[in-house]
């Protein structure tokens, strides 16, 4: 194994190194920091090791990297679904120190992962009933994620009735239904074709800032990444670590016209020219 | 463990609607005039060959016996029904009830699932004689012989589906902070239904197989004795037609059972399993 993935970490090239406020105030305190995340599964692989990343209050951040580079498995740590084997994550305070009380994350996976055998209404209704909240006071709640994803006709079908997309936006309802102080997506839309994909991103920024709600999300896509980040995490692989880090400093939602500016191009540009040396960095044919 | 199969369930539900296509009325019709023709070609093959009724009786002679020995024949079909569902109502509660334990528990599955499987390789004539022997009363010994074969698929589906479920979905509630109780409940159980209902199919046709074999090595009479009984007494006695109306109650009780699961299957799924939807096209 590589050593010293901290050090890998010093040496990236980040324009903010510091990684302080961008752009526009929009990304404030820190909301979670890992330090020297390392990741060592039973069968011996290491996923991650020495991953230093902050996530702060009300920005996008997109991990990117190549395939096996551990994104999937940093999310899973900072959902509290899977243990790091070293370093530590950190809560702020006022999440409530150590522990994010369970409705301060939503999670939206690459599947849609609804149940279905449960209608539309009773997928998002899911968390809260969970936290023991009837169907009738849920009601408001379930019916207001569901018009942010432009769905609240669709509460009385079930999933297998639904579009691909559709089935997506669901997901991303149930995970907004508790009103989350942050959202972590795994490729949620890599499955889908690129004009779904591209309304999806538009309406995912656009209920980002509505509701104010961090999101961390992992891509594959240098476009998607440029286009949805306030800040760009490019990780290497074997062992898993930060690379670079790209800010991306247009405000907030964008559209059309952002697509067409310099910025944009400029940040595909650095981006892509990162993730080629993260490739490179990895250097073997697990690709 | 993994050496059982699960029934398949998909397989199962399919076979059911695999007859997509075809008008309701012909779907009715065609099976009726089969079976017409059936009826005629024996009766015509007994008056042309001129077969004694003791060794092939004609369609009239089976209908004769069954209206005039309906006293004794009814009585024992209510028997042999009694024996069928309430060991199908056991194996039901019980192959559940220890499927959710086992899902709750490595150890307890590890302690049990050899034992569910050791008495359900062994062929129950094999170990019907023992149970005779021990069992309080004929009709408990008949009951237990049922359960034991209809309690394995039910069983055995139960666990499958239990922990078919979507890892995501695990994770899912795993985050919310679902308790084990909540998880079950909402999530396995649901999960588990489609396999579930393809184990009550099979268990259902499997009931009343074992109900009949068990009275066939109990051979008793009596007050309770069932169809299986009849079966021989009218076999010795070479009362063949009262055999054959004996034979056509137990088909049909098979074939309203396995009509009835397969009904409570349809009416659970229809909704939002693949198996109980048509394909859209
Ligand atoms: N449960 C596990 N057991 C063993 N190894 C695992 C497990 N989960 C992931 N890994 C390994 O850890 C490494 C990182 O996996 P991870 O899923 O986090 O990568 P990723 O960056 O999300 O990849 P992709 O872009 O393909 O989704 C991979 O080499 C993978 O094989
Ligand atoms: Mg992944």
């Amino acid at each position: 194994m590589r050593p010293g993935g901290a050090q890998a970490a010093a040496l990236a090239s980040s324009p903010s190194a510091a990684g302080e406020t961008p752009a526009d105030g929009r990304a404030g305190a820190p909301i979670v920091r890992l330090a020297g995340v390392g990741k060592r599964f039973a069968n011996g692989v290491t996923a991650l090791a020495g991953l230093d990343l902050t996530v702060r209050q009300g920005e996008f951040l997109s991990l990117l990297g190549p395939s096996g580079c551990g994104k999937s498995t940093a999310l899973r740590i900072i959902a509290g679904l899977a243990d790091p084997s070293s370093g530590t994550v950190e809560w702020s305070r006022d999440t409530g120190g150590g522990v994010p009380g369970a409705h301060d994350i939503g999670f939206v996976f690459q599947e849609p992962t609804l149940m279905p055998w449960a209608t539309v209404f009773a997928n998002v209704w899911l968390p809260l009933r969970l936290k023991g909240v009837s169907r009738h006071s849920a009601r408001d709640d379930v019916m207001g994620a569901l018009a942010l994803v432009g769905l609240d006709r669709f509460a009385d079908a079930y999933p297998r009735e639904l579009s691909g997309g559709m089935k997506m936006r669901v997901s991303i309802a149930r995970a907004l239904v508790t009103r989350p102080r942050i959202l972590l997506m795994d490729e949620p839309f890599a499955a889908l074709d690129e004009i779904t994909r591209q309304r999806l991103n538009d309406d995912l920024l656009a209920i980002k800032v509505r509701l104010g709600t961090t999101v961390v999300f992992v891509t594959h896509s240098v476009f998607e990444s440029a286009y949805l980040s306030t800040r760009i995490v490019v990780m290497a692989a074997r062992p898993g670590r930060l690379l670079e880090t790209i800010d991306v400093t247009a405000p907030l939602p964008r559209g059309q016209d952002f697509r067409m500016s310099a910025l944009y191009h400029e940040a595909c540009e650095e981006t892509s020219r990162a993730l080629q040396a993260a490739i490179v960095t990895a250097g073997d044919s697990h690709l | 463990m993994a050496a059982t199969a699960p029934h398949d369930a998909a397989d199962e539900a399919t076979a059911v609607h695999a007859a997509g296509g075809v008008s309701r009325t012909m779907r009715i019709l065609v099976p009726v005039i089969m079976l017409a023709l059936v009826v005629i070609a024996w009766w015509g093959i007994v008056i042309a060959y001129q077969i004694p009724r003791y060794i092939l009786p004609s369609p009239a002679d089976v209908a004769v016996a069954m209206v005039t020995d309906w006293p004794i024949l009814g009585r024992s079909l209510l028997n042999t029904l009694w024996t069928t569902f309430a060991a199908l109502a056991l194996a039901l509660t019980g192959g559940v009830a220890l499927a959710i334990l086992m899902a709750q528990s490595k150890w307890i599955e590890l302690a049990l699932y050899p034992y569910a499987v050791i008495l359900q390789v062994t062929p129950i004539v094999a170990i019907a004689p023992l149970i005779l022997i021990y069992a309080p009363s004929t009709e408990f010994a008949l009951l237990l012989c049922a359960w034991i074969v209809a309690f394995f698929p039910v069983l055995s589906n139960t666990t499958a589906g239990l922990k078919s479920v979507d890892h995501n979905l695990l994770d899912l509630f795993q985050l919310y902070g679902a308790s084990r109780w909540r998880t079950l409940w909402y999530l396995q159980i649901p999960a588990a239904l489609p396999f579930f209902l393809a184990g009550l199919k099979i268990a259902g046709g499997l009931a009343l197989i074992a109900a009949v074999v068990a009275e066939f090595a109990a051979g008793s009479a009596g007050a309770g004795s069932g169809l299986a009984f009849r079966l021989l007494e009218s076999q010795y006695r070479l009362n063949i037609p009262r055999l054959f109306a004996a034979l056509i109650l137990l088909s049909l009780t098979g074939v309203v059972i396995f009509a009835m699961t397969s009904l409570v299957s349809h009416l659970l799924l229809r909704r939002w399993h693949e198996s109980a939807l048509p394909r859209d096209r």
